[in-house]
């Protein structure tokens, strides 16, 4: 993606419709190819009059939209969509086509061959996953789902390698829907198609999008990867969009370590006696302790089960310390050190950066809260504390 | 019935040849006018609203009024029949073939624009075909009402079953009236019959095993 060619840009473009206020202003977007782009905002912001506006069914009032390197304007209209894939929500088969005339009707305008035609038909039933029967079917005669697999794979009838979608799946139940975006991330995945795809539904754009535009009232809020866009939104409207949950998930995923661990674990250095090491452990109420040397480097632990097995024959926390069997960096996600410490049943993991410092610790008890914000988070009724992230965790780590 | 037979056997033969004639060519026209300027209404919604109330308001003159106001300007026969009757089938098949384009499902109208089809091709390739059975109705219709009315049309001497039926009044003759007016009813009931065949081999198919 780093390196891919630009294909399409939008450089201050503005659409009036007659007689109105704008319906798009200061819009600027550069799309390269092979990326799936989510137009994403509320009915009316123009998300559809953008997405129009790349095979010129809307032409822009101002500013100008570079296409393949040249002014869209230098290209013939009709032409232009001939090459550029276009489906829509209520999928736009022709009732009275058979699927296989529907599927090849870009092709025929393009006067193929009627033996091209059958041998594309035949491939893309099959990218549709349905039987290949069904070319000699009328719409009428095939489910909501199968009808708009059909209207994808005429998409790319023509070997188009853009496809505009305009809310194509928004009529569709759940679970079909699913499959239908499973379909379309495969083409753009697998064949490399640059999808320009309109929705309102912030999972399926943030489940497909590299690369997701954000509208309201006509203007461009943000525009982002997902990825960014869950961890800086741009405006309370953005955050709004994206909802609690999500953002709560999304800074699990990507919290590190040191934002959760607890900075003064409690310790004993090589040197120190065993006595020591159960002074410590009383006063600090815990029943193991980190080892370090005199330099602050991670040696190992020491547990009180240990001690009191040897107390009679040893007297130094150098005799009886164990090397930890598992330690992270402090850069380390947060979620990877969640699932060992919860799968693998530790009660601790020492933190340590890299040169092997002891700086901190992250405790069974530190996670709780990180794991109940992120299931339980959204139910406000459980959460009568209303415990934030990340303040109630450090505040629950410092105890530990 | 027999010797109604004997008697204008000849003649009833030669009057519904007129009849068709004169019917058959007053529908065609009709259709050649009306169908593509429907179309092209489509096209045009402002122009579309005074075309439609010109010829609604034409369709309430008086049939035998038109047929009368035909005179001064084309004379008396075949030809005044023919246009009298030809602007009352405008109306029928003008406003079916609007309503039947503009009610094409925008959808698919967005779809074909959008796939790359030239306006004509849309027209051609979908919304015609789309609005078949409208277009159809409309020119059933019309083609019911020319015929029944072109009996009127031996008022101004264009010959047909209506001379049948004039004569009848005249001389107080009802087997000349009947005799006049079941052809008239077998040759609508007819026409209507074979434009159905015909309107369903020009309605596109939705489904495999349809028709
Ligand atoms: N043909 C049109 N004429 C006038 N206004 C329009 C037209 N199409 C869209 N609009 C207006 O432009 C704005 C953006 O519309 P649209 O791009 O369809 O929004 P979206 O797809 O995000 O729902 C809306 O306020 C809408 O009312
Ligand atoms: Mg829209």
């Amino acid at each position: 993606m780093q390196t891919a060619k630009e294909i399409i840009s939008f450089q201050d473009v503005a659409k009036n419709y007659r007689g109105g206020n704008d319906a798009v202003e200061n819009i600027n977007i550069t799309i390269n190819e092979g990326e799936f782009v989510c137009l994403i905002g509320t009915s009316g912001s123009g998300k559809t009059t953008t997405m129009r506006m790349i095979n010129r069914m809307i032409e822009p009032s101002r500013g100008k939209i570079i296409f393949k390197g040249k002014n869209l304007k230098t290209f013939d209209p009709v032409k232009l969509r001939r090459t550029i894939g276009y489906v829509i929500q209520n999928n736009g088969l022709m009732p009275h086509m058979t699927i296989k005339d529907n599927i090849t009707l870009v092709p025929k305008l393009l006067k193929w061959s009627q033996d091209k035609m059958d041998r594309k038909a035949t491939e893309l039933i099959k990218l549709a996953d349905l039987p290949e029967s069904y070319l000699e079917r009328y719409p009428a005669e095939l489910s909501g789902g199968q009808q708009q697999r059909i209207g994808v794979v005429r998409a790319l009838a023509a070997d188009q390698d853009i496809i505009l979608m305009d809310e194509p799946f928004g009529a569709l139940d759940p679970i079909t829907r699913d499959d239908l975006q499973d379909l379309v991330k495969h083409l753009q995945e697998e064949l490399g198609k640059t999808i320009i795809f309109v929705t309102h539904d912030m999972d399926e754009a943030l489940k497909l999008a590299t690369h997701i535009v954000i509208m309201d009232s006509g203007h461009i809020i943000q525009d982002d990867t997902p990825d960014n866009i869950l961890q800086h939104p741009a405006s309370d409207f953005v955050k709004e969009l994206l909802g609690e949950e999500r953002l709560l998930q999304a800074q699990q995923n990507t919290l590190s370590v040191s934002d959760i661990m607890s900075k003064n674990p409690a310790k004993i250095t090589l040197g120190q006696s065993l006595a020591e090491a159960i002074r410590e452990m009383s006063l600090k109420h815990v029943d193991t302790l980190l080892v370090t040397d005199d330099n602050n480097k991670l040696k190992g632990f020491i547990d009180l089960e240990t001690i009191n097995d040897r107390y009679s024959k040893y007297s130094n926390v150098s005799d009886i310390y164990q090397p930890n069997r598992f330690k992270v960096k402090t850069t380390s996600y947060l979620r990877d050190t969640s699932e060992r410490i919860l799968k693998q049943g530790y009660k601790y993991v020492p933190v340590i950066d890299n040169d092997n410092n002891l700086i901190g610790i992250v405790t069974r008890a530190s996670l709780v809260n990180i794991i109940y914000d992120a299931i339980w988070g959204s139910e406000e009724l459980d959460n009568p504390e209303g415990i934030k992230l990340p303040d109630s965790i450090a505040k629950e780590s410092d105890n530990a | 019935m027999i010797t109604f037979l004997n008697q204008h056997g000849s003649e009833l033969i030669i009057k519904t040849w007129e009849q068709i004639y004169i019917s058959a060519f007053a529908i065609i026209l009709g259709i050649i006018v009306a169908v593509p300027l429907g179309i092209l209404l489509t096209r045009y919604d402002k122009t579309a609203k005074y075309v439609m109330s010109i010829t609604g308001m034409l369709q309430t003159i008086p049939s035998l009024a038109l047929l009368a106001l035909m005179i001064p300007i084309f004379g008396i026969g075949k030809v005044p029949a023919i246009v009298a009757l030809f602007i009352y089938s405008l109306l029928p098949i003008l406003r079916n073939t609007y309503i039947g384009m503009k009610k094409v499902n925008k959808n698919l109208l967005d779809a074909a624009r959008g796939l790359g089809m030239t306006t004509m091709q849309s027209i051609f390739k979908v919304e015609i075909p789309m609005s078949m059975p409208i277009i159809m109705s409309g020119i059933r219709l019309s083609t019911v009402y020319v015929i029944s009315w072109s009996t009127l049309a031996s008022y101004i001497g264009a010959g047909g079953l209506g001379d049948f039926i004039f004569n009848g009044l005249n001389l107080y003759n009802p087997s000349l009236i009947i005799g006049g007016t079941i052809p008239v009813t077998i040759l609508a009931i007819l026409a209507d019959y074979l434009l159905g065949i015909f309107e369903k081999k020009v309605t596109p198919k939705t489904k495999r095993s349809e028709v």
